[in-house]
């Protein structure tokens, strides 16, 4: 066993993190690991022993040395914020990029400083297109400062003086200092005026293709995840939450596991019971051993056949309606009328870390360590829980294991509450696999209805779309509440308000309904199913037309320049007009969400027995202006593989009220043997675009894969996943 | 007493036998780059090798391990060198990076076994499962570390 440095109570100290420093010739963690900031201390706290004296501004730390560390205060969960966020900064500090070093800004500091870091939520692919102008506006000011402290020294005007690479020089003299040597100075001045930021035609990093700073600690073990936090005198708690959602404890017998060894107590909590242990692996056979009854609640006896029935039932209204141009009643009882149900199921989030969560509490402080998307919102979530005030807690965010939305809300944080109550100790409480699936918060199952008109031209003179879904809003009420615009609720109709096609009568109706299974945002929410249906249904329009599915998009973008750019491109790249051999098909799909427009070509094989194999995707991208064009290549790639696997395995089935899949046997995961050879190409539109690119790429891979499918057997899938429609015997 | 020797270093462990090795690497020897995914063998993610074998160190209780040798990814190299860590910095293969302690182990041990994988042989051989979707930059890291490693 490694030994572990006993602490003082100075929890917040940096340094405090033993990790997996260990005797044994383990890796040692040091503090500088990109991301691992334990929040930084506040200069002035009696905890604060090592506060950097070259912090030029809350965001910027220049050390002697001449390392940069740039704050960075979104959640790095894969997505790459830890290398895009410092692009911007560093584009305006004119620093030596090789110096720079990523680490979280401090939430704590955030609520003292009233929102120096502004949101610090990341979600709805909005890290780089919310935060670009201040990142920006950051580093020109902390250059600006720079210049003026060296200019200063030298008793020379500012304007005289020139910056690259981390070095002030003044030519005329010949003089030069680097920003190292500088950055105590430039802490101190205050400018009379704020620089001008870059225009993007300036840039010289932004638009570049770079190397990720996180890669070599993720491939030698060094990257602290919450699950790897260890800390003196920890005990941990396993979890056995009610199976239904939403149901609560009646009883256990704890009796039955105390004498097991290492089991120290066992906590009731609402909604399940947790056992404690001086090990994991302890408490978790002792949680499985534990005797309990519950009283399952309102989902008792429900099922999913059951749910499909309601919410098909739903759809005969009332409805709301969220959008109307023209009259499409008039409109459907003059052209050739089509119809199509869609349906797609609950969907979990399962992301590869497990959910899991380290407290410690005290008295009149609490310190967190975990993976959290929003460490604003955990800190509500935890004053709220505990009853301390939110400048008493201190989180320690640690990279994410994946989030795609489930680490918005952190359900295992009031657990681990519960728990650290009763033990007075720091308590690590870790979900199973099984725990993870079956308690998360689902993507909504919908059932969603279209009409639509074909006039004698073959294009459609009315669409409508009636949606039958779970409203998320609802369902996330009192964890995280957002202001919402009135009318239906925006998660619900995303990507099928704003349908891009040109089409005189449109009208959208919505009813949203929930069951007990609590649902949120799934990597690109409302996009994640609407897109599969509208683009399915737009295929299907094209062939009834008996038009080519590309030239009939094309027809209804008319007018609209970004997503021709992007379809065309496609077809070009895809190799679109080229024939495919018998058995094989193409599929074409494109959707615009968070800002961003992605078209979509996918190739499939369907072998006669229905065996179906996804050979190609070419994706197509327009997010206006790219931070990272390598982070976006990954992005797409990364979206693409989450996509197929929902729409060729995955579904969430409930039975007796409960969750029916637990872990990757039957939730099955797209692998290396299925994954596409995938090719991204941008298409960008620059202007005023900064489109996210963390959840656009996944929206268009299912009704581009249905639409090959359909290419290639004559077979339209209506519901996901695929594997429930069988592709052998084609049409 | 459970013998252990993990990256040379000699463990005795006073734990049941029926604990899975994954966990006696997490929380006894306190090497955390092992990582939890599935505890079932389907993920790969807690992949370490037993006497030069890869192994799904959450399937493998220590009692079955009982004085075998053991390599994590802190004992693949000292800093971070080895051709296969080197080849996924090249590829930017790391996303949320979760998952890839075990891709790296599976894959070295994988090239042992075959040096010069065709595409065919990765994709029968490397089933560990990414989330973040990195499966085409793991593709060209593990061509890249075989190129690298046969000159
Ligand atoms: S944790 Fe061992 S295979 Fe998944
Ligand atoms: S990199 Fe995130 S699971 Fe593989």
């Amino acid at each position: 066993m490694g030994h572990i440095e006993p602490t003082s109570a100075a929890l917040g100290r940096r340094d405090f993190l033993v990790s997996a420093a260990t005797a044994a010739g383990g890796l040692a963690i040091g503090v500088s690991i990109p991301g691992m900031a334990a929040g930084l201390p506040l200069p002035g706290q009696t905890w604060d022993d090592d506060a950097p004296a070259g912090e030029v501004n809350a965001w910027i730390v220049i050390e002697p040395d001449e390392s940069v560390i740039i704050r960075v205060a979104k959640s790095e969960m894969g997505e790459g914020v830890l290398t895009s966020m410092p692009m911007i900064v560093a584009e305006e500090l004119a620093c030596d990029w090789t110096k720079v070093r990523s680490e979280y800004a401090s939430s704590n500091r955030n609520l003292l400083e009233q929102g120096v870091y502004k949101s610090m939520l990341t979600g709805g692919s909005s890290a780089v297109r919310a935060s670009r102008p201040y990142l920006q506006q950051a580093g020109a000011s902390a250059r600006a400062r720079l210049v003026e402290a060296a200019a200063k020294r030298w008793s020379v005007p500012s304007a005289d003086c020139q910056v690259a690479n981390g070095v002030v020089s003044h030519k005329a003299t010949g003089r030069s200092l680097t920003y190292g040597a500088l950055a105590g100075d430039a802490a101190k001045i205050t400018l009379a005026q704020e620089p001008a930021i870059k225009t993007p035609d300036q840039f010289t990093l932004i638009g570049k293709p770079t190397a990720r700073l996180d890669s070599k600690v993720k491939v030698t073990g060094e990257a602290i995840f919450g699950l790897d936090i260890r800390l003196p005198d920890m005990v941990y708690a396993a979890v056995t939450t009610c199976p239904v959602p939403g149901g609560t404890v009646k009883s256990y017998d704890a009796k039955a596991i105390l004498g097991h060894r290492g089991v120290q107590s066992v906590v009731a909590l609402p909604n399940g019971v947790a056992v404690v242990a001086d090990r994991f692996w302890r408490a978790k056979q002792a949680a499985l051993a534990l005797p309990i009854e519950w009283n399952p609640g309102a989902g008792a006896g429900t099922n999913s056949a059951q749910f499909r029935e309601d919410y098909r039932a739903a759809l005969k209204g009332p409805l709301q309606n969220a959008k109307t141009v023209g009259d499409t009643e008039k409109a459907l009882g003059e052209g050739k009328l089509i119809e199509a149900l869609y349906e797609v199921p609950y969907l979990a989030h399962a992301t590869m870390e497990p959910l899991n969560c380290t407290v410690h509490l005290q008295s009149d402080r609490l310190d967190i360590w975990m993976g959290t998307q929003a460490p604003d919102i955990t800190m509500g979530l935890a004053a709220k829980t505990t009853g301390l005030k939110p400048e008493q807690i201190f989180i320690h965010n640690c990279y994410l294991g994946g989030g795609f939305g489930r680490r918005a809300i952190n359900d295992e944080l009031v657990q681990a509450l519960a728990v650290a109550k009763t033990v007075g100790k720091p308590v690590k409480l870790v979900w199973t696999r099984e725990e993870d699936m079956r308690h998360d918060r689902y993507r909504p199952q919908a059932a969603i209805a279209f009409k639509a008109a074909l006039g004698k031209d073959g294009m459609p003179t009315a669409f409508t779309a009636q949606t039958a879904v779970g409203s998320i809003m609802q369902s996330i009420k009192g964890m995280l509440d957002f202001p919402m615009p009135p009318g239906v609720e925006p998660l619900a109709v995303e990507g099928l308000v704003n349908m891009p096609y040109a089409i005189p009568n449109i009208k959208v109706d919505a009813v949203l309904k929930n069951t007990h299974v609590p649902v949120m945002f799934w990597r690109s929410v409302g996009s994640s199913q609407n897109a599969f249906a509208v683009e399915s249904f737009i295929d299907e329009l094209a062939h009834e037309a008996g038009q080519d599915p590309y030239q009939f998009r094309r027809k209804l973008l008319e007018g609209k320049p970004d997503f021709l750019r992007v379809l065309d491109m496609l077809a070009e790249k895809a190799n679109w007009s080229q024939k495919l051999p018998s058995g094989k098909g193409r599929g074409i799909a494109i959707h615009e969400s968070f800002g961003t427009i992605v078209g979509e070509c996918v190739e499939v094989a369907v072998d006669p027995k229905g065996k179906l194999r996804c050979e190609r995707v070419v994706a197509v991208v327009d997010c206006g202006h790219v931070i990272n064009p390598r982070n976006v290549e990954m992005q797409i790639e990364s979206g693409v593989i989450y996509g197929l696997t929902a729409a060729l395995y995955d579904e969430i089935t409930v039975k007796d009220g409960a969750i029916e899949q637990g872990n990757f046997d039957s939730y099955q995961m797209v692998c290396l043997a299925d994954s596409p050879k995938i090719e991204t190409y941008l298409a960008l539109s620059g202007g005023t675009k900064w489109g996210g690119i963390g959840e656009p790429g996944t929206p268009p891979i299912a009704p581009a894969l249905c639409n090959a499918i359909f290419a290639a057997t004559g077979k339209r899938v209506r519901e996901l996943p695929i594997k429930n429609t069988d592709l052998g015997n084609r049409v | 007493m459970i013998v252990l020797t993990v990256n040379g270093t000699r463990h005795e462990l006073d734990i049941e036998p029926e604990t899975p090795l994954l966990w006696a690497l997490r929380d006894e020897v306190g090497l955390t780059g092992t990582k939890y995914g599935c505890g079932i063998a389907q993920c790969g993610a807690c992949t370490v090798h037993v006497d030069d074998q890869p192994v799904r160190s959450c399937s493998l209780s220590v009692g079955d391990a009982n004085g075998t040798k053991i390599t994590t990814i802190e004992g693949l190299s000292p800093d971070g060198s080895h051709p296969v860590q080197q080849a996924w910095i090249a590829e930017d293969v790391p996303q949320c990076g979760y998952c890839q302690s075990g891709q790296i182990m599976a894959a070295v041990a994988f090239l042992k076994a075959i040096p010069k994988p065709t595409d065919a042989d990765i994709d029968e051989n490397l089933t560990n499962i990414c989330r973040c979707g990195t499966y085409p930059r793991l593709r060209a890291a593990i061509h890249r570390a075989a190129a690298a490693t046969n000159g």
